[in-house]
């Protein structure tokens, strides 16, 4: 526990000489890996950390883009359509939650119709190739996607607002994953957290305690929501570019995968998950061409037979048998 | 006359077609101990848990204090005043000991005293060395324990505990009729038991239940000379072991 502040050191030591290492190429690839943890984080928090599985982490991150291209491009400040971002993806998680927790609606309906949203977000924002589906002047060019969506750039009062280049942008974004992780795990930490952990193990006692789960639920499920929509932002900032295939089932089924790998409630699993998967992703893409699915899907299935509870509690597991001492188990076995 | 703190009128529960609690009228004096017993199928579970407002009537009313309890949602209750441990111990079990009674203690106490009220807890569960163990590896009958210093760390004014001895030893429940006896100093508890020489260690007033009625009420010498009683409860209980 005294160690976390540590970790997080050497991690913000690690982003400092990365680009230093690292290839222009693989600066911004993993300058996108980057935004994908901040996806990935926002699903550990509401399912590894309080238990509700949400195949709908890709709706908000997909809002999150859009969101940001459509204040991008009508405001041009980049600082704005940031917060536009994750105020839309926020607001949408807060409606989605009020009617679903309030109405006691099951956890498996729940991830139903997470996933149920996200599909119905695909179809119509891929309907909307129409020049006259536009929000001011953003075209939001169904299928096709959205153009023109301007860079992230450094925007200080009284001077002209510089696009960062790629190794500012990847410090950026390195720097506001870091930020999210640490505030994260001080939020798990917390009294609000602990009690999020008693609705993870058991929702209905947690109730007969004295603990209105509902709203705390809803609170989570919000901050979750508006991380993946600063993750979407974040991807539609980098790439110029958003189209409806970040609602794809695919793409939700991808942000659960990223968690299982990494292992559920530290927050760090999500991280190691996304960069694993992801890097190797990209290796087999690069590697053979043919069979990229088919040999990713095999080593995920490994993944999971072998280290059930995910990468980072098993390597949680071997430190400790490494160097014996009284600890906590963070993970969640499976 | 104590002021009543717990008043079911006319209650009834029905799942389907079984009337699981058929009509049951109870007071109950604020700092008494009461005792419900009854054979199986009695419909003892049933009236507690409409009791700890974790199920709703079909027809009557229950009173906490004035309060309508089919009114209030599940965490409410709690807040209210009434703590519960059930007869299957529902623990967090991937917890320590010590989260566990702190999940109790918190919400009632806030941030600053629910230490104070965890220690203490842990004092009168003998818990003070294990307070790191994780509750899954604990046996059945110390489990029972981390529920009942869960019910402690939350100063409840009515406890209601159902079967609390199941799982112990003989001299483990004698150690929670002392506990039991103890905490009604300061709540008022309804124990659902099973164990007659722990009903009788408790020496309270006890109430008997029968297909989903009250069939009797008074001290255990008075319903151990209850001819109907020792019919149908101790003659069950007779004809099943012969």
């Amino acid at each position: 526990m005294r160690a976390e502040p540590a970790v997080w050191a050497a991690g913000a030591v690690a982003l400092g000489g990365l680009p230093l290492l690292l290839s222009p190429f693989q600066v911004v690839q993993l300058t996108v890996f980057m935004a994908f943890c901040l996806l990935a984080l926002s699903l550990d928090l509401i399912w590894g950390v309080a238990g509700i599985l949400s195949f709908g982490q890709a709706a908000f991150f997909g809002v999150g883009g859009y969101a940001y291209g459509v204040v991008g491009i009508n405001s041009g400040s980049t600082a704005l359509a940031l917060a536009g971002a994750v105020l839309g993806a926020a607001l949408l998680a807060a409606l989605l939650a009020y009617f679903t927790f309030y109405g006691r609606v099951g956890a498996m309906y729940f991830a139903v119709i997470t996933l149920t949203v996200t599909l119905i977000l695909h179809q119509v924002m891929g309907s909307t190739a129409d020049p006259r589906y536009a929000i001011g002047a953003a075209r939001l060019g169904g299928y096709n996607g959205m153009t023109n969506i301007p860079s992230l750039a450094l925007e200080l009062p009284g001077r002209a607002p510089t696009v960062l280049e790629p190794v500012p942008l990847f410090y950026a974004v390195g720097g506001l994953l870091l930020l999210v992780l640490v505030l994260g795990r001080v939020l798990v930490r917390s009294p609000f957290g602990r009690v999020l952990v008693a609705i993870r193990e058991d929702e209905g006692r947690t109730e007969l305690l004295g603990y209105d789960v509902r709203w705390r639920k809803l609170l989570t499920f919000v901050i979750a929501g508006g991380i993946a929509g600063l993750s979407g932002g974040l991807f539609a900032g980098w790439g110029n570019f958003i189209n409806p295939q970040v609602f794809s089932l695919s793409q939700s089924a991808l942000v659960v995968i990223w968690v299982m790998v990494g292992g559920r409630g530290t927050l760090y699993g999500a991280i190691a998950g996304t960069l694993v998967v992801q890097s190797l992703t990209n290796y087999l893409g690069a590697a053979s061409v043919t069979y990229t699915t088919v040999l990713l899907g095999l080593a995920l299935v490994v993944i999971v037979l072998i280290l059930p509870g995910g990468l980072v509690p098993a390597l949680g597991r071997l430190l400790s048998r490494l160097a014996p001492r009284p600890g906590r188990a963070l993970e969640v076995p499976p | 006359m104590r002021a009543s703190v717990l008043e079911a009128r006319g209650v009834v529960k029905e799942f389907g077609g079984l009337r699981a609690v058929a009509g049951v009228d109870l007071t109950l004096g604020s700092g008494e101990l009461r005792c419900l017993i009854g054979p199986n199928g009695a419909g003892k579970s049933t009236l507690f848990k409409l009791l700890a407002g974790v199920l709703r009537p079909t027809a009557g009313t229950i009173r906490f204090k004035g309060l309508d309890l089919s009114r209030l949602e599940p965490h409410e209750v709690a807040r209210a005043g009434i703590g519960i441990k059930f007869q299957v111990p529902r623990v967090y079990d991937r917890l320590a000991v010590a989260e566990n009674l702190w999940l109790a203690a918190n919400f009632r106490h806030g941030r600053a005293a629910a230490g104070a009220a965890v220690e203490r807890a842990l004092a009168e569960i003998g818990f003070g060395e294990r307070r790191q163990a994780t509750v899954a590896h604990l046996s059945h009958g110390d489990r029972q324990w981390v529920e009942i210093g869960m019910v402690l760390a939350g100063e409840p004014e009515l406890i209601l505990l159902d079967e609390p001895t199941a799982g112990m030893t003989h001299a483990e429940a004698r150690r929670t009729a002392d506990l039991v006896r103890e905490i009604n100093r300061r709540a008022t508890v309804v124990v659902v038991e099973h164990d007659m020489d722990f009903v009788r260690q408790l020496a309270a007033t006890v109430t008997v239940l029968h297909r989903g009625a009250v069939l009797a009420e008074g001290s255990i010498d008075e319903i151990r000379d209850n001819a109907t009683v020792r019919d149908i409860y101790l003659g069950t209980r007779r004809r099943a072991r012969g």
